[in-house]
């Protein structure tokens, strides 16, 4: 197939699910709004983005203006517009709902303004004055580059480390296909980086440079470091060829690098959460013919959003409920998973005596989460929680070492984009509290640091501002 | 079935949607299409003197609110540019084919007796039912000392009608511009100078907007604009305010009126008639889609007649105007309270931030945990009943405006100053210790 004509293959196979809106459409829905006080979208988004005020502007056509609102919220709102489970989010919150209305496409309307900004390709923002202290910021992700970001506006020298040779963490290489491709990450990243950011690549904290580095060279750490590998199976046969971790098969089609992928007549997926489903509905845009999801729990203990089900579902894709993987099956290759049927008591799984059966198959996807990255925190000295995350407090996201921050999957055990976001947000608030205690907010930053602790409906008096 | 047909000054139409003197009438080929649709009468455009006006091109401009297109419209458009002999002889051709449909030819010249004879008889002559004198036209012409300038002028108005009467042998409407103080001066002078009836509004003296990316006007000839006229569903309350002065005037009582200005829906039509227009004329909502809409016109205002048992226009013809008065005969003892039911609300908060940043803070929001937070409560003693609320309310029936016994006469200004104790009712009304023992009983006596 000549180059042209693959690329065009890969576009039609993995569309946008939610296309962007004509302007006239944006139009006519911006007007729908009504333009809530103190609005339930508002408060449901994690980062606080005034949404009737941005949408309020598109109506108004200012999409700069509006574009500015949402990106003062979220330094990630270019990629939030795609990325976000809105419906359990600002769109499921929203009081069309008690209406037995539509609600408003919220996340269309801030895709339009965004994608309006991110055509002029300028930062609506600019860096603060210098405040004469730096911070190291360990990942790329979204969560270490919205606090990059929001620093950089309160004046911070900020150098952003990642063991990877492109920018984005999960924004750019964990998000399905049909949502949002990598350019839109990298975009974003882009803009987010005309701030002023030192990003160095290609650096793995711990390994290309002591974590010992960053403490004597830096005022304060940040650490987005999110999560570690896809959990194991812990089962026979999970080296062979054809086993793969959904984060690894995501990314490559994120490359449009299908070809190590190979041809799958039939892909056994293993795990029930939203990036078990992202698994599936790319495995058969992938080309897969057969795509059988197996979770060893019941229908009603899916991880996955409801409506990522049903895109499951309209995908063509099989349900195996109450599978637990025992063995994968094959020589070199695989040619099968072995199951046990299982049933919950007393909240545990437990398998049922005989009921081993197998699937054939030629691929395997595993789902089933990512393990806690202890490594650097360990070596950090940071207190980890119970279940392996980085211990933190609340209001700041401090960790048990002073000058060290944290925020993201690492900290809150794997979420959305838009809540790495909201926590490099807060952390940056954090970071500025703990290194200038009683210093002002700069001009210009009044109404983000207004936006991290709830929703802004009056105008916050200036003392409550400056905290001392 | 509702008779539809109607008689406004003599002129006689099956049903009361006239077209007004714009773009829709400019020829008989597009008068006749109307008929066939269903209009009941075609008001011509203004016709005038040889040789005809030029017309500039980028005439009209658009006000659009919140996606809704052409909620206000303006034009720079004079009147006709076709030669006389050519509307005339399809005002002809319209009658003879149209005998029953209503034909008012309007007509603008300079204020000479000898220019308004001549055409008058030329109209006649064509087979028109009756004549529109355009005073109503505030742009181009006016600067001609025609339209709004003559409009404007209560004598002028009045001695243009005379000249008009004198030649006239089928009824004359006088067309009122809305650009004066008080329409009641320039309608009773049409009236003082024989008019039949009158014909309001005419388009308002307006610039529709500024274009912000080249600093000029939305629309323009070549970058420049004159003012133009506004019109639209936008000015529907103008003229709704100004058909009623003149049916409730003393000096203008009964005399017919058309009802011009917004009309875009059958029920605008009703609120024209019930205020006192036994016609009404329709030019924006045309201009915006088309003849077509009379269907929905005729059949909207005959089933609304049905429904309310009148079987002919003349029943309802201002029967809402008496409900029309001055503010110092408003009862200062009517008291509405809002009430928000709950069930409906779907908690935008609209009603609180709109009460209490702008009207009289009697909304609070519950003490209370999720959804039942963001359901608002009024406090009765606290509120005005001004409206504001049910108004910003995006659901229907969520908030009403409920009226409130107060157990007090009704008492106007009219009558309370003549008692001279204005400081009473206002205690009252806000719930203060009266100084009187039974103000309202004791005042109205006064009264």
């Amino acid at each position: 197939m000549p180059a042209s004509d693959s690329r065009r293959d890969f576009e039609k196979r993995f569309q946008e699910l939610h296309p962007a809106l004509r302007p006239e459409e944006a139009a006519v829905e911006a007007n729908r709004c009504l333009y809530c006080y103190d609005a339930p979208c508002v408060r449901a988004c994690p980062t606080h983005i005034d949404v009737p005020r941005f949408i309020k502007q598109i109506a108004s056509g200012n999409l700069s203006g509006s574009a500015k609102t949402i990106l003062e919220a979220n330094a990630f709102g270019h990629s939030c517009a795609r990325a976000c489970p809105v419906e359990v989010l600002c769109e499921g919150a929203c009081v069309y709902h008690d209406w037995q209305e539509r609600p408003i496409s919220i996340a269309a309307l801030q895709r339009r303004a965004t994608d309006f900004l991110q055509a002029q390709g300028r930062s609506p923002f600019a860096p603060g004055p210098d405040a004469g202290f730096k911070v190291a910021v360990v990942g790329a992700g979204p969560a270490g580059l919205s606090c990059a970001a929001y620093l950089r506006r309160l004046g911070y020298g900020v150098t952003v480390f990642d063991r990877e040779k492109t920018p984005g963490g999960l924004n750019t290489f964990g998000i399905a296909q049909y949502k949002m491709s990598k350019e839109v990450s990298l975009d974003e990243i882009e803009r987010i980086l005309k701030l002023g950011i030192e990003l160095k690549l290609g650096v793995e904290i711990g390994k290309d440079l002591p974590a010992a580095r960053l403490l004597s060279d830096f005022d304060a750490i940040f650490l987005g470091v999110g999560l570690g590998a896809t959990k194991a199976l812990g089962v026979k046969g999970e080296a062979l060829d054809g086993v793969w971790d959904a984060l690894s098969f995501i990314r490559h089609v994120k490359d449009r690098d299908l070809k190590p992928l190979g041809q799958s007549e039939c892909t056994v997926v293993i795990g029930a959460g939203n990036t078990a489903i992202d698994a599936v509905t790319q495995s058969k845009r992938a080309g897969a013919r057969r795509v059988v999801m197996a979770y060893r729990r019941g229908e009603a203990d899916m991880g996955a959003y409801g409506f990522e089900y049903a895109l499951a579902k309209s995908d063509g894709a099989q349900f195996l409920w109450n599978a637990a993987p025992v063995e994968v099956l094959g020589r070199r290759r695989v040619e099968g998973v072995a199951f046990e049927k299982t049933a919950v008591r007393g909240g545990k799984v437990v398998s049922l005596p005989r009921s081993r059966f197998t699937v054939a198959c030629d691929r395997v996807i595993k789902a089933i989460g990512q393990s806690k990255l202890a490594g650097l925190a360990g070596e950090l000295g940071l207190r980890l929680a119970a279940d392996g995350r980085i211990a933190v407090e609340a209001r700041t996201l401090r960790t048990s070492q002073p000058r060290i921050f944290a925020g993201g999957d690492s900290v809150n055990g794997g979420k959305e984009v838009v809540n790495a976001a909201a926590d490099g947000k807060r952390a940056a608030y954090g970071i500025h509290l703990a290194l200038r205690p009683g210093a002002p907010v700069p001009a210009g930053n009044e109404y983000w640091v207004s936006t991290i602790d709830g929703r802004r409906v009056a105008p916050i008096p200036q003392k409550e501002l400056i905290h001392g | 079935m509702a008779d539809l047909s109607t008689d406004c000054a003599g002129i006689k139409s099956p049903n009361p949607f006239w077209l007004a003197s714009a773009p829709p009438t400019n020829s008989g080929e597009q008068v006749m299409r109307a008929f066939e649709y269903g209009w009941g009468g075609a008001v011509w455009k203004t016709l005038g003197q040889d040789p005809p006006v030029i017309n500039v091109t980028s005439r009209y401009g658009s006000l659009d609110i919140g996606g809704q297109k052409a909620a206000g419209f303006n034009n720079i458009e004079l009147i006709t540019d076709r030669p006389l002999e050519d509307n005339l002889r399809e005002i002809y051709q319209v009658k003879k084919r149209f005998p029953k449909n209503a034909v008012v030819a309007s007509l603008m010249v300079p204020c000479e007796r000898q220019a308004w004879h001549d055409i008058v008889a030329k109209v006649i002559d064509a087979g028109s039912d009756g004549i529109e004198l355009n005073f109503g036209c505030p742009h181009g012409m006016s600067e001609r000392g025609m339209g709004s300038a003559v409009g404007q002028v209560p004598e002028y108005v009045q001695m243009v009608t005379e000249f008009v009467k004198e030649k006239s042998t089928i009824p004359v409407l006088v067309k009122l511009t809305p650009n004066v103080a008080d329409v009641r001066y320039p309608a009773r002078a049409a009236k003082a100078g024989g008019a039949d009836g009158v014909s309001l509004i005419n388009t308002i003296n307006s610039i529709v907007g500024i274009d912000l990316e080249t600093l000029k006007p939305k629309f323009s000839v070549g970058g420049k604009l004159a003012h133009g006229g506004y019109c639209g569903p936008a000015v529907k309350p103008i003229a709704l305010n100004m058909v009623s002065q003149i049916a409730n005037d003393p000096q203008t009582q009964g005399l017919p009126i058309s009802g011009i200005g917004g009309i875009s829906t059958w029920a605008d039509a009703v609120e024209f008639m019930l205020l006192g227009s036994s016609s009404v004329q329709l030019c924006t909502a045309v201009m915006h889609y088309g003849f077509r809409i009379i269907e929905e016109l005729t059949a909207g205002l005959e089933d609304w007649m049905e429904a309310r048992g009148f079987a002919k226009i003349s029943e309802f013809v201002g029967r809402s105007a008496p409900s029309i008065v001055e503010w110092k005969q408003l009862n200062l003892h009517h008291k509405t309270v809002a009430r928000i039911d709950r069930d409906r609300c779907i908690g935008c908060d609209l009603c609180y931030v709109a009460c209490n940043d702008t009207a009289h803070q009697c909304i609070v929001l519950p003490k209370a945990k999720g959804k039942a937070a963001r359901k608002p409560i009024v406090i009765e003693e606290d509120c005005v009943g001004c409206n504001l609320c049910s108004i910003v309310c995006p659901v229907d029936g969520c908030i009403t405006m409920t009226e409130i016994a107060t157990g007090l006469e009704p008492l106007t200004w009219e009558q309370h100053v003549k008692g001279g104790r204005y400081s009473d009712v206002y205690r009252r009304m806000h719930g203060q210790p009266s100084t009187a023992k039974r103000p309202g009983k004791s005042l109205s006596n006064a009264a």
